[in-house]
């Protein structure tokens, strides 16, 4: 594959070059730039309601986005450094911090790679275990995505029904967890607990009654003509800038790829569900908004279907040693499907009980390279719209 | 010592109680004797038992309540108490106070929530008083590079303009503070301020965003007066006048929209874009430009906005229930007051009190008539304000572009048809002279 970009496409700061000596170098956006009189250089964020944990330098010409520069790094915490120096084990709680509310799938990765590098087998119920976790913390990630994509649209009961909705998931989650968001529930060889007696019970009326509830999501929000209107053929990625751009998950679904990490390269029993994901053609904010809603009903089938086939009993861990470590020198890379896109995590080992290095390759940040190329021309209106559809964390981001 | 409050002490108590009561007395005196004597003096002055009352005999009057009616008589039929009170300032502002509550209340049951709850012993129903203290208590901050005269002004006059709409309004036959044959061209006037106050306020504030924010705003205000103004060219037509007292009037057997429903449509779609509410409160778009217009203002001047904008949105619905609705028209529910409390007074038992001036205040001023009309006037005004709060539940915010081809070709087209809907009426001689109005 090339790796230049398209001709339409070229770099957001090439029109407004920077005329600066290199040892006078300033961040972006305090370097004082020659621009057109007419252009107006606007700071969203990171003191910004439209924001989120990081900055755009937006420069306008009336009403028209001449050019975004994201600026992201601000809640940068060197998750992959702290993890050089803690063993396998301790190093769970702290690795789910970027996506505290999509925490399973963050850890997923890391768990199947030290599974690997350890050689443990992992019991038949606890991968369907993991796998029910995975796809309802998918389910509470959506929601919370949803509820600020509504409240950037204006829509302030978008930003009320999903976040109280998203409370019936989170307490399927601390029945069986025992923590509301920061479950730290998957471990190498398993899962931590087994599931509460009745669980499956009350999980399938949960989500049953999730499942109706946020079909009801379409008469409020997604088929509203306002929404419509404002969000269809705005920040429009075809399917070849999609490819180019390296952007994964809802975002390259919406464009037209069907590409789903479960369902091409099944993890745990992903292989043994029927899986559908969605796809669709227009590539535009309305379909990257609605692609992860559809999931949400997917993520609702996947789970029945697991409770079905789950083996009643068994055990849900394989014991470990003390301070495991890894044969010799050994690299695992591993992903997973998260509730952004493809979610990877690179281990190398040298024979220790801590990892020589680990590498998170997160979905938001492969999804924000797109948003230059997404927001130039666009109105400024059109800015929450398109940024948030693309389906980005800016603390996964920053790691 | 008590378990709840380790750190009670009897003296503190005593010295708090005299502490309040000295602020009591410290305000009656300095505020609440000032008011009566300015009120006293203001009023034309009535004369009982032969003498004419002076502020020093009123004084003296507060036990007696027959002594004390004539006098509120007098001071209602001044014109400080219309502006201040009744059909003015007051009533408008009580209106507003509740128009908030009602729409946090109404939000929160649409959004599965509770809203206020604990300010106040029935549902936060002091919630808004609590916000108003908060605001006034906080720091105002003023950015170093804006021009302050005018910062300052904008929310003032904001206020003062949209209580100018609210003098034009007739609430009850005979009760409106500026009853003036061009009522409705005053109208526009006064609409005409507020895209002239916005700017003001963000250009002054001398920001990035407060200023993307005024240019939204004067956009959204200039574009949709237009089609504001053409859909009441109908109401105009069919009655022939521009008097609002006497477009109430014309609408005794029928409310005008009935007829001319294409206007009020029209008018009601204006209203919402006028008063920046969702799905046009672009020049206050969160996500996109922090507050807008608003974002420098802090403190009070906020709070004054904010009042100001609420005051607005009842002077919209009460113009369109003048306008549309009928106004004070509707069927007589308020019973009459019996003639004999009037003439002989009540009786309670063995002891009979007669009240002197009451006939003439019951008589003159609060009639049947003027309390009835004042009912169906706010009844429907609420009807008209819960609908203008529904689409913030339901509706995300328009886009600029998309708003403009709203305000600039649908809405003036429907402003045509509807002018045309009024000639055939005139013409067909449904309306107008030996028609049905």
């Amino acid at each position: 594959m090339t790796t230049e970009l398209p001709a339409d496409i070229q770099s957001p700061s090439s029109e407004t070059q920077i005329d600066k000596p290199s040892s006078n170098w300033l961040p972006p956006g305090l370097a004082l730039q020659k621009v057109d009189e007419r252009i107006m250089t606007l700071n969203v964020g990171p003191q910004h309601p439209g924001s989120g944990h990081m900055r755009l330098i937006v420069q306008i010409d009336g009403d028209y986005i001449v050019a975004c520069d994201p600026d992201p790094g601000y809640v940068h915490r060197g998750e992959e450094k702290m993890a050089e120096y803690r063993n396998y084990i301790t190093n769970i709680p702290h690795l789910e911090r970027p996506v505290i509310h999509d925490s399973c799938n963050i850890l997923y990765p890391y768990v199947l790679g030290v599974e690997e590098l350890l050689g443990i087998e992992v019991p038949e119920r606890a991968k369907y275990v993991r796998v029910i976790a995975a796809e309802l913390n998918r389910c509470i990630y959506i929601m919370y995505w949803l509820a600020i994509y509504g409240i950037f649209l204006g829509h302030s009961t978008m930003f009320m029904w999903p976040t109280g909705d998203r409370e019936l998931l989170i307490d399927l989650m601390e029945k069986m967890t025992g923590a509301r968001v920061t479950h730290s529930h998957f471990i190498p060889g398993g899962v931590r607990n087994d599931l509460p007696a009745n669980f499956e019970e009350v999980c399938l009326r949960q989500v049953n009654y999730f499942e109706k509830r946020i079909k009801e999501y379409a008469a409020v929000f997604y088929d509203n003509p306002i929404l419509i209107s404002r969000t269809q053929n705005t920040g429009v990625l075809s399917r070849q800038d999609a490819i180019r751009l390296g952007v994964t998950g809802s975002v390259l679904r919406a464009s037209g790829i069907d590409f789903d990490v479960r369902k091409k390269e099944p993890y745990d029993v992903y292989d043994e569900l029927d899986i559908q994901s969605i796809v669709m053609k227009e590539g535009d904010a309305y379909a990257r908004s609605k692609i992860p809603w559809l999931d949400m009903m997917d993520s609702c089938n996947i789970i029945r279907q697991a409770l079905q086939k789950m083996p009643k009993s068994g055990s849900v861990r394989v014991k470990l040693k003390p301070n495991p470590k890894g044969k010799g020198f050994d690299t695992v890379y591993k992903r997973v499907e998260s509730g952004r896109g493809s979610l990877g995590c690179y281990i190398v080992s040298d024979g220790k009980p801590e990892p020589y290095r680990l590498k998170l390759s997160v979905p938001s940040f492969r999804n924000l390279i797109a948003l230059p190329y997404l927001l130039k021309g666009e109105l400024l209106g059109n800015m929450p719209s398109v940024y948030w559809s693309l389906n980005y964390w800016p603390v996964e981001a920053d790691r | 010592m008590s378990v709840i409050a380790p750190k009670f002490k009897l003296s503190g108590f005593i010295q708090s109680l005299l502490d309040n009561i000295f602020w009591i007395l410290l305000l009656f005196v300095l505020i609440g004797l000032p008011a009566v004597f300015m009120i006293l003096i203001v009023i034309p002055l009535p004369v009982l038992d032969g003498e004419l009352l002076t502020p020093f005999l009123a004084l003296s009057f507060l036990a007696n309540p027959t002594r004390i009616l004539p006098v509120i008589h007098a001071f209602m039929t001044t014109d400080i108490f219309r502006v201040m009170a009744f059909p003015g300032f007051g009533f408008a502002a009580l209106l507003a106070a509740s128009v908030i509550f009602a729409e946090r209340k109404m939000m929160a049951k649409l959004q599965l929530r509770v809203g206020p709850f604990y300010c106040g012993k029935f549902e936060g129903i002091l919630q808004l008083m609590g916000d108003g203290l908060k605001l006034m208590s906080k720091e105002i901050i003023i950015p170093a590079k804006a021009d302050k005269p005018i910062f300052w002004a904008a929310p003032v006059l904001f206020v003062a303009t949209a209580a100018a709409f609210v003098a034009l309004i007739p609430v009850a036959p005979g009760w409106v503070v500026a009853d003036i044959d061009l009522g409705l061209l005053a109208v526009f006037a006064v609409i005409g301020f507020f895209p002239i106050i916005t700017i003001l306020s963000a250009w002054s504030a001398n920001s990035k965003y407060p200023f993307i924010g005024g240019i939204r705003a004067l956009f959204q205000m200039v574009s949709f007066e237009i089609p504001l103004i053409l859909s009441l060219l109908g109401v105009v037509m069919v009655t022939g006048t521009l008097n609002l007292s006497e477009i109430t009037a014309s609408q005794s057997n029928f409310p005008w929209i009935i007829f001319l429903p294409i206007g009020a449509i029209v008018f009601f779609i204006t209203m919402l874009a006028e008063l920046e509410r969702i799905p046009f409160d672009l020049p206050e778009a969160e996500s996109e430009i922090v507050a807008g217009w608003l974002t420098e203002l802090s403190g009070m001047l906020y709070g004054l906005v904010q009042f100001g904008s609420y005051l607005k949105l009842y002077a919209f619905a009460a113009l369109f229930v003048v306008l549309f609705l009928g106004g004070w028209n509707g069927p007589m529910i308020v019973p009459a007051i019996p003639e004999q409390i009037l003439t002989e007074g009540i009786e309670m038992g063995p002891i009979t009190l007669t009240v002197d001036g009451l006939q003439s205040l019951l008589g003159n001023t609060i009639t049947q008539e003027m309390l009835n009309g004042t009912l169906w006037f706010v009844l429907k005004t609420a009807g008209v304000i819960f609908f203008i709060i529904l689409p913030r539940g339901v509706f995300p915010r328009v886009r600029v572009d998309i708003l403009l081809n709203l305000g600039w070709t649908k809405l003036i087209g429907l402003c045509f048809i509807n002018i045309f809907i009024a000639l055939g009426l005139l013409y067909a001689g449904v309306l107008g002279p030996g028609g049905l109005q």
